[in-house]
C-alpha cells in the first residue's frame, strides 16, 4: 500500500513490510562494509591474474569493479543499502568466479562461453547499435502494447456493459483470441504491405486479448449497487463507465495489461527475427549468424532489462491508481 | 450550507404494480398499492422479509419503472433516478477506490456542482472529521454507515430513502445512529421513507407506520404515531401499537 494515512488505523491482519524485510533476514551489522571490499577481490583477480587468451577490455573491466567498490564502501551508511547488501557481494564474488573460471583458467569451451570482458568490450565498442536497436524496440513495443491495451479494455467494457455488443463480438473474440498470435505471422506479412504495420498489428492482438478477457471480467463483477447509488444521484453512462466501472474493475485490468505486456515480449521478438530488420531482436540474430556470441550476450541483457525496466513501470503506475486496495503485490 | 429553498418532497403511489421474471416465470411483487406520502413525513415501512419493501424503494427512487400504476412525486410523475430522492441501502456501498471524503463528495462529482464546504460540513456532522483521508476499508461498520449517510445528505435531498440502513449495526451503535436520524429530519425536515426490520425502530421514529402483506405485497395497515420525541421505549401506548403491529405481521397476540 502506497498510501498513508494520517491517523492510527491499522488491519490486524496485515503484516507490517518491517516484519518481512530482508533487513531482517540479514541482522548482522558487518554485512553492508563488506559490500565494497568483494567488489575489490573481483577487480583484484581481474586486474593481476593474467588471461588465459588475448582478450579485450580486461583493464576496463577491472576499473569497473573497482569503481563499484569504491561507491559500495560509502554506501554501507546508508540505512536502505544493508537491505542489498547480500546481493551486491554475491554478485561479485560470482563476477569473480565467472573472471577466475573462463578469462583466467579456459574451463569452457570458447566461443559460445564468453568472459565478463568481452561482454564490457560489445557494450563499449557497440553501444550505439545496441542503443539504437533499444530504441526501435521499445518503439514497436510502445506503438503495439498502447494500441493493444487500449483497444482491449475498449471491448471488455463493451462486453461486460452492452448484450448487444456481447452478441456479435463475443464469437469472434472467441474464436480469434486463444490464437498465438505467432501464428498469424506469415498471413499478417503477406495481406500487410509493410512488415512494421504487421507488427504492430499483431503486437496489439497479442497484448489485448488478454486485456479484453480480464476487463470484461472485471465489469461482470461489478457491485450493482454501485451502479445503483451513482444512479440515484443522476450519473448519466459516461460517469458509470469512466467513474465506477473503470475503477472498481481496475485491479482485473491491471492484471490483463500485465499479460499483455509479457504477450507482447513474445511478440516483439519473434517479428523482429522474422520480419522487422531493426531492433534487439534482430540484432540478436545477426550476431548469432555471425557468431558473436558476446553481441549476442550484450542484446539479452540489454533486452532482459528493457523487459523488466518496463513491468516495473507498469507496476508503479498500478500502486499509484490502485493505492486504495488492503494488500497487492509488490514487484 | 443548508439550501435554504429546500422543500421536502411529497410522493404519491397510484395502484402501483410490480414483478419479476424468476426462473422464467413472471412473480408479482407489488400489487395495487396506494400510498400517499406528505411532504416532511417520516414513514417507516415494515413487512415479511422478501415480500418487496425494497422493490418499492426502487420504484420510489426511480431505478426501475412501475409495471402497472403511477408514481408521483409533488404531483408529476417519476420518470428516472434524481439527485433530490437519495437512497441509502443496507450495505454501507462506499466505493472503496475513494476516500471517504471522495465518497461524500460523490454527488457533487456528478453534477459537477462542487460545494467543499457543505461536504466538510456533513463529515463533520456525521462524526467523521479527521477520517477524510481514510479509505472505506479503514473504516468500522458504524463509521461506514455513517459515511453513507453522509454522501446521502450532503447535497440535501428533498426525500431521504432508507433500506434497512442500520440493519447490520451493532445494537449501540444502532441507538446512536437513531438518535442522529431523527435529529437530522427535525432540522431539515425532508421527507423519510425508511425500510426497516424492527418494529420498536419504526415506532421510535416514524410519523407513520406502514405494514404490508407478504409477496405480493399491499398496503395491511397505515398508523399514525401520534407521540410526540423523544419517544421512550417503555412507553405504554408504544408497547400497545407495537403488539398490534407484530400480530398484524403475522405473530400471535401473546408473543
Ligand atoms: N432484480 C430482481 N430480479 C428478480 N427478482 C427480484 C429482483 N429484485 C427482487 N426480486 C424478487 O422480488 C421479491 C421482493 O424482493 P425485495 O423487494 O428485495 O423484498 P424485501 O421486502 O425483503 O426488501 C423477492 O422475491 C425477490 O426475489
Ligand atoms: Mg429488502
Amino acid at each position: 500500500m502506497t498510501q498513508t494515512t494520517s491517523f492510527p488505523i491499522h488491519d490486524i491482519d496485515t503484516v507490517p513490510e518491517a516484519a518481512i524485510s530482508p533487513r531482517k533476514a540479514w541482522p548482522s551489522g558487518l554485512l553492508p562494509w563488506l559490500a565494497g571490499p568483494a567488489w575489490f577481490v573481483a577487480a583484484f583477480v581481474t586486474w593481476f591474474w593474467p588471461d588465459a587468451d588475448d582478450f579485450p577490455a580486461t583493464d576496463s573491466l577491472a576499473i569497473v569493479f573497482a569503481i563499484m567498490g569504491i561507491i559500495l564502501v560509502p554506501a554501507a551508511l546508508l540505512r536502505r543499502f544493508s537491505a542489498k547488501a547480500p546481493w551486491m557481494i554475491a554478485l561479485a564474488l560470482g563476477f569473480a568466479a565467472w573472471e577466475g573460471v573462463q578469462a583466467k583458467l579456459l574451463l569452457l569451451p570458447r566461443p559460445f562461453f564468453g568472459t565478463p570482458q568481452d561482454l564490457l568490450d560489445v557494450f563499449m565498442t557497440d553501444w550505439h547499435k545496441l542503443g539504437d536497436s533499444l530504441l526501435h524496440s521499445l518503439g514497436l513495443l510502445a506503438v503495439g502494447y498502447i494500441t493493444g491495451s487500449l483497444l482491449g479494455i475498449a471491448i471488455g467494457v463493451g462486453l461486460g456493459r452492452s448484450a448487444r455488443f456481447r452478441y456479435w463480438v463475443q464469437p469472434v473474440i472467441r474464436l480469434v483470441g486463444p490464437l498465438p498470435p505467432v501464428a498469424l505471422l506469415p498471413l499478417a506479412f503477406v495481406i500487410i504491405p509493410s512488415s512494421w504495420a504487421a507488427s504492430e498489428a499483431l503486437m496489439a492482438l497479442a497484448s489485448a486479448f488478454p486485456v479484453i478477457v480480464l476487463t470484461w471480467s472485471g465489469i461482470s463483477a461489478v457491485d450493482p449497487a454501485y451502479y445503483d447509488v451513482a444512479r440515484t444521484m443522476g450519473a448519466r453512462d459516461r460517469f458509470l463507465v469512466f467513474r465506477v466501472a473503470l475503477p472498481a474493475a481496475a485491479p482485473q485490468i491491471f492484471v490483463g495489461l500485465f499479460m499483455g505486456l509479457g504477450m507482447s515480449f513474445a511478440m516483439l521478438v519473434v517479428a523482429e527475427m522474422l520480419g522487422v530488420k531493426s531492433g534487439l531482436g534482430f540484432y540478436m540474430q545477426w550476431a548469432q549468424g555471425w557468431a558473436a556470441y558476446p553481441n549476442m550476450y550484450a542484446a539479452l541483457v540489454v533486452m532482459s532489462l528493457m523487459c523488466t525496466g518496463l513491468i516495473t513501470i507498469l507496476f508503479r503506475i498500478r500502486d499509484r491508481i490502485l493505492g486504495w486496495q488492503k494488500d497487492g503485490l509488490k514487484w | 450550507m443548508v439550501n435554504a429553498t429546500m422543500t421536502p418532497l411529497g410522493i404519491q403511489l397510484d395502484n402501483v404494480s410490480h414483478g419479476y421474471d424468476i426462473g422464467g416465470r413472471f412473480t408479482p411483487v407489488l400489487e395495487n398499492v396506494n400510498l400517499n406520502i406528505a411532504p416532511g413525513e417520516f414513514i417507516a415501512l415494515l413487512g415479511p422479509s422478501g415480500c418487496g419493501k425494497s422493490t418499492l424503494l426502487r420504484l420510489v427512487a426511480g431505478l426501475e419503472a412501475p409495471h402497472a400504476g403511477r408514481i408521483l412525486a409533488d404531483g408529476a410523475p417519476i420518470t428516472g433516478p434524481g439527485p433530490d430522492r437519495i437512497v441509502m441501502f443496507q450495505d454501507p456501498t462506499l466505493y472503496p477506490w475513494r476516500s471517504v471524503r471522495a465518497n461524500v463528495a460523490l454527488s457533487q462529482d456528478i453534477s459537477g456542482r462542487v460545494d467543499n464546504a457543505a461536504v466538510d460540513a456533513t463529515i463533520a456532522m456525521v462524526g467523521l472529521q479527521g477520517f477524510e483521508r481514510a479509505w472505506p476499508h479503514q473504516l468500522s461498520g458504524g463509521m461506514a454507515q455513517r459515511a453513507a449517510l453522509a454522501r446521502a445528505l450532503v447535497n440535501n435531498p428533498r426525500l431521504l430513502i432508507l433500506d434497512e440502513p442500520l440493519g447490520k449495526l451493532d445494537s449501540l451503535t444502532r441507538l446512536t445512529m437513531q438518535t442522529e436520524l431523527l435529529r437530522l429530519w427535525q432540522d431539515r425536515g425532508f421527507t423519510v421513507i425508511m425500510v426497516t426490520h424492527d418494529v420498536e425502530e419504526a415506532l421510535l421514529l416514524a410519523t407513520r407506520v406502514i405494514t404490508f402483506s407478504s409477496r405480493p405485497a399491499s398496503v395491511v395497515s397505515d398508523i399514525n404515531i401520534d407521540l410526540p420525541y423523544h419517544r421512550h421505549r417503555d412507553d405504554p401506548h408504544l408497547l400497545a401499537l407495537r403488539r398490534d403491529i407484530l400480530v398484524q405481521l403475522g405473530h400471535s397476540a401473546d408473543w
